[in-house]
C-alpha cells in the first residue's frame, strides 16, 4: 500500500524534475551555427580538399604508394640531358616530367598518408570541403601543368633519346672492339 | 447566442436581394452551417501556429534554433508544409482495402471537430447550446477511435495494425477516468452544458472550480484538493485521448514508424496531422473550460470597467485562446522532456492508479455534496 | 472450437529508425509477446580483414577506424597494441599517455551517442540532442588535433600522427569542468525518471552465467555485476598508472542486470573517463611522438593477439605476419558481434517495444558487427 502511494509520489516528482530542466532550456541561448550565412574557421590541421604545388613536386610516387584506396595516379617522364627543370622550393633538383598526376577526390578517404612521405611537401589538405559537381568526372582532379603537347613532346624527347641509346648499344655491339692492348700503352705512357 | 442571432440578420440581410419574405427555415439552416464553419477557421489557424510552435519550442528547448528560413521566425513554415504535403502523391497500395483507407482520415478528423461544437468560445459564441455537452464531448473521442482502427486494418501493413490496436486500447481505458472526473464535475455544478458551467465560474479566479467553485462556504474549501487531484488526472487523461507523449505509442516514431498513420501519404496524412492539433486544443480547451473558467477572465473586464459592453465577448475569447493555448504549450513541453510508456505499463497507469484515485475522488466530493 | 492462434513474423527490418545501422531482426511474435528473435547481419560487410592482406601495415589503420566508426580511437589503439607487440617497440611515455587521453575522450563520446539514442528510442527526444551537444565539444577536441572530427588516422604504430595541439590542454580541461555538471542533468532529465526506469528496470535481464558463457564483454558484462574490465585486469600502454573505478552495474532499481543497469554503467564510466582525463593531463610528460615509428613495418614470422577495452567491449585483434609488409591474416574480435548473440536469450517473453530498449543497452555498431 505505502509502495503504491510512493511510486505516485515519485512518478509525478521526477516526471517535474525533468519538466524543470528542459524549461531552463528554453532560455539558453541556442548552440546552432547558421551554416551558409556563418562560416566558422576551421583549425589549421583540418583534413579536406587535396592540394598538390606542382611546381614543387619531384615525381617521387611516395604519396601514390602511401594511398590505401589508390586514387592518386602517377606518370612520371625522364628528362634528357641538358633540360633544365629547376628546383623545388626548398632546394631540391627536379629530373622528372611528371605527366600525369591524377588525384580522383571521390575515392579519397581523407586519412592523410599521402601528406607525410611527400620530401617537398608539395601534396596537403586544405579546408575546402564545399566541392560538390554534377558530373562525377568532374572529381577526378588534373594537377599537370603541362599542356597536353608539350606532354607528348616530352615522351618523344624521351622516346628519341631512348632510341639513340639503343642505337648506340647496337652499333657498339656490332662495331669490332677497338685493339686493347694498344690502348693501354698509350695510357701508361 | 449573440453571433448566432447577427448570424440570421446577416442571412436575412442577404436573403432580401433575392426575396420579397425571407424564408425563416432558410436563414436559419444558412445561419446555423456558417456558425459550424467558424470554428474551423479557428482551427485552422490555430494549427498554423500549432504546427510551428511545435518545432519551435521543442528547439528552444534542445538549445537549437527551429525553422527559420522559411519567413522571418519561419512563420511560414506550416504553410510550406501544407504546399509540400497537397503536391505530393497519394499512394493507395493494391492491397489496401479502398474504402476503408480512404473513409479513415475523415472520421478521425470529423471526430476531433466534432468536439469543437460544444466547447464555448466567449458568451457570444457556442457551436451548439445542447444540455448534453461533456457527454458528446467523450462520445466524440470515441468516433476518434473507429478511425484509428480503419486506417490500421486498412493500410495492409503489420505495424500500423499493431499501431490501431494499441490506440483503440488505449483510447477506450482513458475514457473512463475522463468520464469520472467529469461526472465529479457534474455533481457539483449539476449540469453538463459547457456554456452554462463556465457562466457559473465568473467573478475571478478564486471561482473557478478548481478552487471549489462559485460562491463562498466551507464546502468550497473542502473540495480545493481534490479538485486539484481531479485536473491533474483530467490533464493526464486527455493526454491520452490525444495519442501525446508519454502515450505516443500509436505513433511511435521509434519503435512502429508511425503507427497507424504508416502508409498514409500526402494529403491524407495532412488530415492526420490536423486532426492531431485540433484534437490537442479541443481537450486543452476542455480542460480548461471545466475546471479553469472556460472564457472567464480572472481579474474582471476592461470593458465592463469602461462601460464598453461590447468589448467584453471579445476579451473573453482572447481569455479563452490564451487558455488554451497554454495547455498546449505543456502538452509540447511534456512531449519533448517524458520518455514513452509501454503498452502494458500504460494500461496498469490507467486501471490501476487514475481510475481507483478519480473513483476515490469521486465518493468523496459526492459525500461533501450531500453533507 | 477454440481459436487458432498463429505466431506472427514480423520483420524489424534493414531500414528501421531504431536498428542503430542495417540490422533486420526476425521476431517471432505471439500477439505482442516474443517468442524467438534472429539476427541477421551482413549488410554491412566490407571485407575489411581480407582487404588488409593487401596493405601494408599503416595503411590498415584508416580501415580500422571505420569498423567502430563511433569509437575510432580505440579501434586505432588495440591495431597499434598489437602491431608493437609483433614488433617489440618501445615507444615513449608521451605517446602512451596521449593515447590514454585520445581513448578515454573516445570513450566519452561513444558513450554519449549511446546514451543519447538510447534515450530516443524509448521517447525521450531531448536527451538525445543534449548528448549530442557535448560531444561537438570532443569532437572539436579531437579535429584541432588530427584534423578529422571521426575517423581519424592518429594513432599509429609506433607513435601518433601529429603532436598535441598547444591548446589542447587547456580546452581538455575545460570540457572537464564542463562536462560533469553536463552528467547531472541527464541523470535528472533521463535516469531517475520513473517512466524511463518503468521502461528500462527488470527488462532484459542478463545472468552472469549467461554472460559468460556467451563472452559477453563490456558495459553488458559489468552491467550483470562482474568486475571486469581489461584497462585493469590485464593493463595495457600505461592504465595501471591511473586511479579509477570501474562501475558494476547494482541492481538498484530492478534486478541485477537489466537494461537500466547496464545504462547507468555507461553513464558512471564516463564519469570514471573523465577523472582519468584529468589524471592524464597532470602527469603528461614531455616528448616526441613520432620518434619511434618505424620507417618500414616489416615484421618477423609470428602471431599475435592484443585485446583493448573499447567502449563497447573486449575488442581484439590477432595478427598473423609473415615476413612481408603485409600481414597473412589479420582477424577481429568485435565486441558488437558477440554481444549481439545475446538478443535471443534477453529477448525472450518480452514485448515488441522491449526489443527496442534491450537493442538499445546492448549497444551495437553494425561497421563492428560486419567488418
Amino acid at each position: 500500500m505505502k509502495e503504491y502511494f510512493q511510486n505516485i509520489w515519485y512518478g509525478l516528482f521526477t516526471v517535474f524534475v525533468g519538466m524543470k530542466v528542459t524549461f531552463k532550456h528554453l532560455f539558453v541561448p541556442s548552440v546552432t551555427i547558421q551554416y551558409p550565412d556563418v562560416n566558422i574557421k576551421l583549425p589549421e590541421r583540418e583534413r579536406n580538399r587535396l592540394y598538390v604545388n606542382m611546381d614543387d613536386c619531384i615525381g617521387c610516387d611516395q604519396c601514390s604508394r602511401a594511398c590505401p584506396v589508390s586514387c592518386i595516379e602517377i606518370e612520371t617522364v625522364k628528362c634528357i640531358p641538358g633540360e633544365d627543370l629547376g628546383k623545388t622550393s626548398n632546394g631540391k633538383k627536379k629530373a622528372l616530367w611528371v605527366t600525369k598526376f591524377n588525384i580522383d577526390i571521390a575515392k579519397c578517404c581523407f586519412c592523410q598518408l599521402c601528406v607525410f612521405p611527400c620530401p617537398t611537401e608539395c601534396i596537403y589538405m586544405t579546408d575546402v570541403f564545399e566541392y560538390s559537381e554534377y558530373e562525377r568526372q568532374n572529381l577526378v582532379y588534373d594537377f599537370v601543368t603541362l599542356s597536353p603537347v608539350e606532354i607528348e613532346e616530352k615522351k618523344l624527347n624521351y622516346a628519341k633519346l631512348e632510341a639513340e641509346k639503343a642505337a648506340q648499344k647496337a652499333a657498339a655491339a656490332a662495331a669490332p672492339p677497338p685493339a686493347k692492348p694498344d690502348a693501354k700503352a698509350e695510357d701508361k705512357q | 447566442m449573440i453571433i448566432y442571432d447577427l448570424l440570421i440578420k446577416f442571412v436575412n440581410w442577404l436573403q432580401s436581394f433575392f426575396v420579397q419574405n425571407p424564408s425563416v427555415l432558410l436563414s436559419d439552416v444558412l445561419a446555423m452551417i456558417i456558425s459550424a464553419a467558424l470554428p474551423l477557421i479557428f482551427v485552422l489557424t490555430f494549427v498554423l501556429w500549432a504546427v510551428l510552435a511545435e518545432r519551435k519550442v521543442s528547439a528552444w528547448m534542445q538549445d537549437r534554433v527551429g525553422p527559420n528560413r522559411t519567413g522571418p521566425h519561419g512563420i511560414l513554415q506550416t504553410v510550406a508544409d501544407l504546399v509540400k504535403l497537397l503536391q505530393k502523391e497519394d499512394i493507395v497500395a493494391s492491397e489496401n482495402d479502398k474504402p476503408l483507407f480512404n473513409l479513415a482520415p475523415v472520421l478521425v478528423f470529423s471526430g476531433a471537430y466534432m468536439a469543437f461544437a460544444i466547447i464555448p468560445f466567449s458568451f457570444a459564441y457556442i457551436g451548439s447550446n445542447i444540455d448534453l455537452g461533456l457527454i458528446f464531448f467523450v462520445a466524440a473521442s470515441g468516433f476518434v477511435t473507429a478511425g484509428i482502427l480503419m486506417a490500421g486494418w486498412a493500410s495492409n501493413n503489420k505495424y500500423s495494425l499493431l499501431g490501431a490496436m494499441r490506440s483503440a486500447a488505449q483510447i477506450i481505458s482513458y475514457e473512463i477516468p475522463t468520464l469520472l472526473v467529469l461526472v465529479t464535475i457534474i455533481m457539483i455544478t449539476g449540469t453538463t452544458n459547457l456554456r452554462t458551467l463556465s457562466e457559473m465560474q465568473t467573478g475571478f479566479f478564486w471561482n473557478w472550480m478548481i478552487f471549489g467553485g462559485p460562491g463562498l462556504s466551507a464546502a468550497k474549501f473542502l473540495f480545493i484538493p481534490f479538485m486539484f487531484i481531479g485536473f491533474i488526472i483530467l490533464y493526464i487523461s486527455t493526454l491520452a485521448e490525444v495519442n501525446r507523449t508519454p502515450f505516443d505509442i500509436p505513433e511511435a516514431e521509434s519503435e512502429l514508424v508511425s503507427g497507424f498513420h504508416t502508409e498514409y501519404s500526402g494529403m491524407k496524412f495532412a488530415m492526420f496531422f490536423l486532426s492531431e492539433y485540433a484534437n490537442m486544443f479541443a481537450v486543452s480547451a476542455l480542460v480548461s473550460a471545466v475546471f479553469l473558467g472556460g472564457y472567464q477572465s480572472p481579474f474582471g473586464y476592461i470593458g465592463n470597467l469602461l462601460h464598453i459592453t461590447w468589448l467584453v465577448p471579445i476579451e473573453q475569447f482572447f481569455w479563452f485562446a490564451f487558455k488554451g493555448i497554454f495547455f498546449v504549450l505543456v502538452q509540447m513541453w511534456l512531449r519533448w522532456t517524458l520518455p514513452r510508456l509501454r503498452v502494458d505499463q500504460l494500461m496498469a497507469l490507467c486501471w490501476k492508479y487514475l481510475i481507483p484515485i478519480a473513483f476515490v475522488n469521486l465518493i468523496i466530493v459526492g459525500l461533501i455534496t450531500v453533507l | 472450437m477454440a481459436i487458432k492462434t498463429e505466431e506472427m513474423v514480423l520483420n524489424m527490418g534493414p531500414q528501421h529508425p531504431s536498428t542503430h545501422g542495417v540490422l533486420r531482426l526476425e521476431l517471432v511474435l505471439e500477439g505482442e509477446i516474443i517468442q524467438k528473435v534472429t539476427p541477421h547481419i551482413g549488410y554491412l560487410h566490407r571485407c575489411f580483414e581480407k582487404h588488409c592482406e593487401a596493405m601494408t601495415y599503416p595503411q590498415i589503420v584508416p580501415y580500422t577506424d571505420r569498423m567502430d566508426y563511433l569509437a575510432a580511437m580505440g579501434n586505432e589503439f588495440g591495431y597499434a597494441v598489437a602491431v608493437e607487440k609483433l614488433l617489440g617497440l618501445e615507444l615513449p611515455p608521451r605517446v602512451e599517455y596521449i593515447r590514454v587521453i585520445m581513448a578515454e575522450l573516445q570513450r566519452i563520446a561513444s558513450h554519449l551517442v549511446a546514451i543519447g539514442t538510447y534515450g530516443a528510442d524509448i521517447g525521450a527526444m531531448t536527451p538525445f540532442l543534449f548528448a549530442f551537444r557535448d560531444r561537438e565539444v570532443v569532437l572539436n577536441l579531437f579535429e584541432i588535433t588530427c584534423g578529422a572530427r571521426m575517423l581519424y588516422n592518429y594513432i599509429w604504430p609506433g607513435g601518433l600522427s601529429h603532436d598535441l595541439h598547444p591548446d589542447f590542454v587547456r580546452l581538455a580541461r575545460e570540457f572537464c569542468v564542463y562536462f560533469k555538471p553536463k552528467i547531472v542533468e541527464m541523470n535528472n532529465l533521463l535516469s531517475t525518471n520513473r517512466i524511463f526506469i518503468e521502461r528500462t528496470a527488470n527488462v532484459g535481464v542478463l545472468p552472469l552465467e549467461t554472460a559468460i558463457n556467451y563472452g559477453i564483454t563490456g558495459p553488458m558484462l559489468r552491467g550483470s555485476g562482474f568486475k571486469w574490465d581489461i584497462r585493469k585486469d590485464d593493463p595495457y600502454s600505461v592504465y595501471d598508472k591511473f586511479d579509477f573505478d570501474i562501475p558494476v552495474g547494482t541492481g538498484k532499481h530492478g534486478t541485477v542486470g537489466d537494461c537500466w543497469d547496464r545504462y547507468d554503467v555507461r553513464i558512471r564510466e564516463m564519469e570514471e573517463s573523465v577523472k582519468i582525463i584529468e589524471q592524464a593531463l597532470d602527469q603528461l610528460p614531455e616528448g616526441n611522438v613520432t620518434s619511434a615509428i618505424p620507417k618500414r613495418i616489416k615484421p618477423v614470422v609470428g602471431s599475435v593477439y592484443a585485446r583493448v577495452e573499447n567502449p563497447r567491449g573486449e575488442l581484439g585483434y590477432f595478427i598473423m605476419s609473415n615476413g612481408t609488409t603485409s600481414p597473412y591474416r589479420i582477424k577481429v574480435r568485435g565486441p558488437s558481434f558477440v554481444n549481439l548473440g545475446i538478443m535471443d536469450v534477453l529477448c525472450k517473453n518480452h514485448m515488441v517495444a522491449d526489443v527496442i530498449a534491450i537493442l538499445g543497452s546492448v549497444d551495437i555498431v553494425l561497421g563492428e558487427v560486419d567488418r
